[in-house]
């Protein structure tokens, strides 16, 4: 008789530590990386315990270059290990952005499957929390751009705890975008899903996060749950909702979204980050080829502005809210 | 500027220099060691001279020669132990003969038919890299993974490995090699950190790339550091030597600075015309690597007539294999470029794949259709 996998209410912060740690347990081959992550436990402790646990071999504190981080996590990789590196914010990930896309990405391509670089970048990312500059971008369509890269970005604590563990399980770069302002939101989470059983392909879907027939809005990380939130508020008002949190933007399930583009006929594309050339350009392009004679309006996208992020006192009117969420509802039901 | 010792034990008029800590180091090479290595230098400058043709004919795209850069190349290579593992630069071919590749692979990225070429696990060398530096952290890496294997100060000879990374001058403005000394340093790593100061990056001299020798860099990071005559064989195996003895026994790593020279054009699509003067190429062609030895096997009365026209007829049958090889490498099929993007499935390589494939087939219309 197999034991009832426990389900917890943990945060998302939470879950990811659980899921680093299942990892450090079942593979020796596994090992994180980064500033302040042993005994500080990480500047959102998401790493908290894990090096007293597993010592400073495989809980390093780097020296403060992430260029150096993510180089030297390649250089490990070849020689067999699995290094999960920490990017303390969003904004300093950019010094390591030639070492991500210009080695990381393109070893295997290089030569020709031989090499195998199996590094996941966890990178905090968007706003909302009152931080300084550099604290609050969303920069993962950069990567998402870059051939070779896997992109994920778990919206609640049950998929952190599951994708962190297929990220480190997969045989590709993953660069796992947490969406820092949702840390110390609580979910369920099932935590009989175990490491072992990881293989890395369970990152390639995206999800329906609720049933609606009206509208679909799409969203991925923090936008989720302002997605639905949005999609309460207008069952008040009599407008049923569908989310689409896509999980990845790299590979897109695009299949997924035009599924339900296909029974809503109308579509609206939430994220932080801006929307010249973002994740919502993609989307639409990809509906309005697969779907165009079953759209009823345009695809709109709700998104960052084409400015650099603003002072923390503006960022409530820079991001996406529930509002302007509502807003772009409104006006695709208006066609 | 105060230049620092350099260590030279063949001068270039061939005579043997006696050094305290480093002649030990040579001490085992015997004549056939010493013609060895002449040999290797040799077909190293045959392989530059074939390929350079090779471009000019329009066989290649583009090469990068080691021409004058033999004895650095080849020393440092010659030292290593065979679990050790060395992360190359893009100009590194005397060090990839002495890892055992079949030389025309080296030749499949020039050509533009592969952008690697090589199985890097069967030679324990790593792919060129062509982002100036970016590789020695990978470097630095691979050792930090050695160290955690337990596969350093062992005491046994088969098992304790390290790691050599090339690079030039101009790389050590780069901050990623600088971050490699970082990380190497506070790690302790077995990494030999291998700077060949050719004198010049393309068309900037060393002295856009530092204010003081290359060589004192080291000190401020805490890495043992030596300048060592890159024209002098056996000096860059000495001094490689006593490094690898280093990491393996677990003492982290050193800086080699290879005081040498790049005789050639930084590649085919270059003119040093345009910056250097011909006295100083003349000035560096009377240190020439590979003449050293050579006088100083002749005055020993160790290079027989025999044993070079031998050299000679292995260099010409190894021109003439490069030369069917390189013309014998065919445009790969189009099908390759979706192929190793990722592990597995990626569903955007898989849609734009099949999309590509419908296309091309679109246009394999039956030939009387045409006429």
């Amino acid at each position: 008789m197999s034991a009832v996998p426990a389900v917890e209410r943990l945060t998302l912060a939470k879950a990811i530590n659980l899921g680093l740690r299942a990892a450090l347990e079942e593979d020796p081959k596994v090992l994180l990386m980064g500033e302040d992550i042993g005994q500080l436990g990480g500047v959102f402790r998401v790493t908290d315990g894990l090096q007293k646990d597993f010592g400073p071999d495989r809980v390093v504190d780097t020296p403060l270059a992430e260029s150096g981080i993510v180089g030297t996590a390649i250089g490990l990789a070849l020689r067999g290990y699995r290094p999960v590196c920490e990017i303390q914010f969003d904004g300093f990930i950019f010094p390591a952005f030639d070492q991500i896309t210009t080695q990381l990405a393109k070893v295997r391509y290089r030569s020709r499957g031989r090499l195998s670089l199996p590094v996941v970048i966890r990178v905090p990312y968007g706003g909302g929390i009152g931080a300084v500059e550099h604290h609050s971008e969303s920069p993962e369509v950069l990567f998402a751009h870059t051939a070779g890269l896997r992109v994920v970005t778990p919206a609640s604590p049950a998929d952190a705890f599951t994708m962190i563990q297929e990220a480190i399980a997969s045989p590709d770069p993953v660069l796992f975008f947490e969406p820092k302002g949702r840390y110390w939101d609580k979910g369920d989470v099932d935590r009989g899903f175990s490491y072992g059983t990881a293989t890395g392909e369970g990152l390639d879907r995206a999800r329906i996060a609720r049933a609606g027939t009206d509208v679909t809005v799409v969203a991925h990380g923090p936008t989720v749950a302002t997605a639905l939130r949005a999609a309460q508020a207008a069952a008040a008002d009599g407008t049923s909702i569908e989310v689409v949190d896509l999980r990845t933007l790299s590979p897109l399930d695009t299949a997924t979204v035009a599924a339900s583009v296909r029974r809503t006929g109308r579509c609206v594309v939430v994220h932080e980050a801006p929307v010249l050339y973002g994740t919502g350009a993609e989307v639409a392009a990809r509906i309005s080829e697969e779907c165009f004679y079953l759209l009823e309006a345009p695809v709109l996208r709700v998104g960052g502005f084409h400015s650099p992020y603003p002072v923390a006192r503006l960022e409530h009117e820079y991001l996406p809210s529930l509002d302007r969420v509502l807003d772009a509802v409104d006006r695709v039901l208006a066609h | 500027m105060n230049e620092p010792d350099m260590v030279q034990l063949l001068t270039p008029t061939g005579e043997l220099r006696d050094h305290p800590e480093y002649s030990p180091r040579i001490a085992h090479l015997d004549p056939d060691a010493l013609r060895g290595l002449y040999r290797d230098m040799v077909l190293v400058r045959r392989f530059d001279s074939e390929s350079t043709a090779l471009q000019r004919q329009g066989e290649l795209g583009l090469f990068p020669q080691s021409l004058g850069q033999e004895a650095a190349q080849v020393g440092s290579g010659r030292a290593l132990a065979p679990q050790d593992y060395a992360f190359p630069s893009y100009r590194e071919h005397g060090v990839a003969w002495t890892r055992g590749l079949d030389m025309a692979d080296i030749l499949k990225q020039f050509r533009g038919v592969d952008h690697g070429g090589w199985d890097t696990e069967a030679h324990n060398f790593h792919l060129y890299t062509l982002v100036i530096g970016s590789h020695t952290l990978h470097a630095t890496g691979y050792a930090m993974g050695i160290q955690r294997d337990g596969a350093v100060g062992t005491g046994d000879p088969q098992r304790d490995a390290a790691v050599v990374t090339y690079f030039g001058d101009g790389a050590t403005s780069q901050g990623d090699t600088n971050e490699a000394f970082v990380f190497a340093a506070v790690n302790n790593a077995p990494l030999v950190l291998f700077c060949q100061n050719n004198q010049w990056a393309i068309s900037e001299s060393t002295d856009r790339q530092s204010r003081v020798p290359i060589v004192d860099r080291g000190k401020g990071f805490g890495v043992p550091s030596v300048r060592v005559d890159g024209n002098d064989v056996l000096a860059c195996y000495a001094v490689t030597a006593e490094a690898l003895e280093r990491a393996h026994s677990g003492n982290g790593p050193t800086f080699i600075e290879a005081y040498t020279y790049r005789m050639g054009a930084h590649t085919t699509s270059d003119d040093p015309t345009r910056y250097r003067s011909s006295a100083e190429e003349e000035a560096w062609r009377r240190r020439d690597p590979i003449d050293r030895l050579r006088l100083h096997l002749e005055t020993t009365g160790e290079l027989p007539a025999a044993f070079l026209a031998e050299l000679d007829a292995e260099a010409e049958a190894f021109g003439e294999r490069l030369r069917r090889d390189v013309r014998a490498m065919d445009k790969p099929p189009t099908s390759t470029m979706f192929e190793h993007v990722y592990a597995g499935a990626h569903a955007v390589v898989e849609a734009e794949r099949a999309w590509f494939e419908q296309y091309e087939a679109s246009f394999e219309v039956a030939p009387e259709v045409t006429r």
